[in-house]
């Protein structure tokens, strides 16, 4: 009986040791599209993340509605015509850190280097990036990361009427804090 | 010592089982962390007008919308009024976004030399997800003053004989990404009317529509129902017809283009609700459009943030 005891607290013990997760749902997304005629900017402050410190795993997951514009005729658009968000509300990243130790995460920015699967609009593409970790004093874990995709990548058509205002090549900035999970 | 084994490979399983929940997936687990959400439906018509009337949109929180509105003379006019295109009425529009929801208007057209004000109040929104609702409420209320001379300056006049008012309730639903449906019944009250028979207020009641054609090109039709026996006088010498309309809307980024054809010579409530006189059988038909481009006087809250 005692050994039961004492093999039921090794399990619930793996559980806490191994699952070591951090998570937000407040993080920030921005992207610009920098074209001739027009620069468009974009923000959306509700993505929700996940981040494994065991094993260096990570996930983002947004809706694509929350983005907001500073056109509210921009925002419809982008809706409607883009990104088609009542067909695909949202937009996903799983993947992973590349040769991760959590113990390289300091009160000093950490460059790392992330790889995954994107999928926006429905379509999923194979990115690489690279980011940086940092520990805050109250224990939580900054993450920043930018990069590049194109628009064309996953079959986001632009109307030819805009082509000199929407730019193929769009700027991804990601910023957050994780909080260790509970 | 059975009981160790089986307790070990119980262990060994467990073990297995958190392992593959864990890989599988954090995307689950961002799934199950995260609140169930309410999708608002947007974009039910491109315009805040569906043609002449209004349609359930409103302008976003500090937007200004100007709005430049045609109509030129009947068809059925001939030649020598190049089909009507020399006898062109304008209205001149702004519709400014004091919340999401609530919209003030101000214009003026020079049919009948009239100002127009505007209160437009979307007070239910159509919505699914964690909130259900069917369709999208919208209360327009305007208010008119024409200021044609007095017909018979001799006589004492009042102020008040120039006014009308028009009250609309829109009930509009997105079926889905090609179909909205428009209803709104309606009421106009006319502080003077020319018979002592003819209703100061009349009843009426509308029925709209529009149809996705491609990405940018919509189809509007818009029609509003007058029942009998509530105006008797003619209006320029005809009788008081249903107004119906039907419109095209044309987007490229900022502007929309709306081109029509109607039986209506104005471009509010006011004039649709009695005093249309065109007859789409005679061929009393109105080539007519507006152009609309809004302007963000005030960005968002959200977006100052970046």
């Amino acid at each position: 009986m005692k050994k039961i005891i004492a093999i039921t607290l090794l399990v619930g013990l793996s559980f806490v040791g191994f699952g070591q997760k951090y998570l937000t749902q407040t993080g920030q997304i921005n992207f610009y599209s920098f074209a001739e005629k027009e620069d468009i900017t974009a923000v959306n402050n509700q993505v929700s993340s996940v981040l494994n410190t065991e094993n260096g795993e990570l996930a983002f997951s947004l809706l694509m509605k929350a983005f907001s514009f500073e056109k509210a005729l921009m925002q419809e658009h982008f809706n409607e015509k883009y990104v088609e968000s009542d067909k695909y509300p949202k937009a996903t990243f799983k993947g992973s850190i590349i040769d991760f130790d959590a113990a390289k995460i300091t009160d000093k920015a950490t460059t790392v280097k992330v790889q995954g699967k994107l999928t926006i609009h429905g379509v999923t593409k194979d990115i690489t990036t690279t980011g940086t970790l940092q520990k805050t004093s109250s224990g939580n874990i900054i993450a920043k990361a930018s990069f590049i995709i194109n628009l064309d990548d996953y079959n986001i058509a632009i109307p030819s009427a805009v082509k000199n205002k929407v730019s193929n090549k769009i700027e991804i900035k990601v910023n957050l804090e994780y909080e260790k999970m509970g | 010592m059975k009981k160790w084994v089986k307790i070990l490979v119980l262990f060994f399983a467990l073990g297995q089982v958190q392992n593959a929940t864990a890989q599988d997936d954090l995307l689950d687990l961002l799934e199950s962390e995260s609140e169930p959400v309410t999708n608002y439906t947007f974009a039910t018509f491109k315009g805040t007008k569906l043609v002449s009337g209004h349609s359930i949109e409103t302008n976003g929180k500090g937007v200004l919308q100007f709005l430049i509105g045609h109509r030129f003379g009947r068809i059925n006019s001939g030649i020598s009024d190049l089909f009507g295109i020399d006898n062109a009425t304008i209205r001149l529009g702004f519709e400014y976004g004091i919340t999401d929801q609530l919209n003030i208007g101000f214009g003026r057209s020079s049919y009948l030399k009239t100002y127009d004000g505007t209160v437009k109040w979307k007070f239910l929104r159509q919505k699914s997800g964690a909130e259900n609702f069917p369709f999208t409420a919208t209360l327009v209320s305007q208010g008119f003053i024409d200021t044609t001379p007095w017909s018979d300056p001799e006589r004492q006049n009042f102020f008040s004989s120039r006014l009308a008012y028009t009250h609309s309730l829109l009930l509009a639903r997105k079926f889905n990404n090609y179909l909205s449906l428009q209803l709104m019944p309606a009421i106009a009250h006319r502080n003077i009317v020319p018979l002592k028979k003819d209703n100061n207020t009349i009843v009426a009641v509308g029925a709209g529509g529009s149809v996705k054609l491609t990405g940018s090109l919509r189809v509007n039709v818009e029609y509003y129902y007058i029942p009998e026996n509530q105006i008797f006088s003619l209006v320029n010498g005809e009788t008081v017809k249903n107004p119906l309309s039907i419109g095209v809307d044309l987007e490229t980024g900022g502007h929309v283009f709306q081109l029509h054809l109607t039986n209506s010579r104005g471009m509010t409530e006011k004039f649709l609700l009695g005093e249309t006189t065109g007859s789409w059988l005679n061929g009393d038909i109105h080539f007519g459009f507006n152009v609309s481009r809004v302007f963000t006087v005030k960005k968002p809250k959200e977006y100052e943030k970046i």
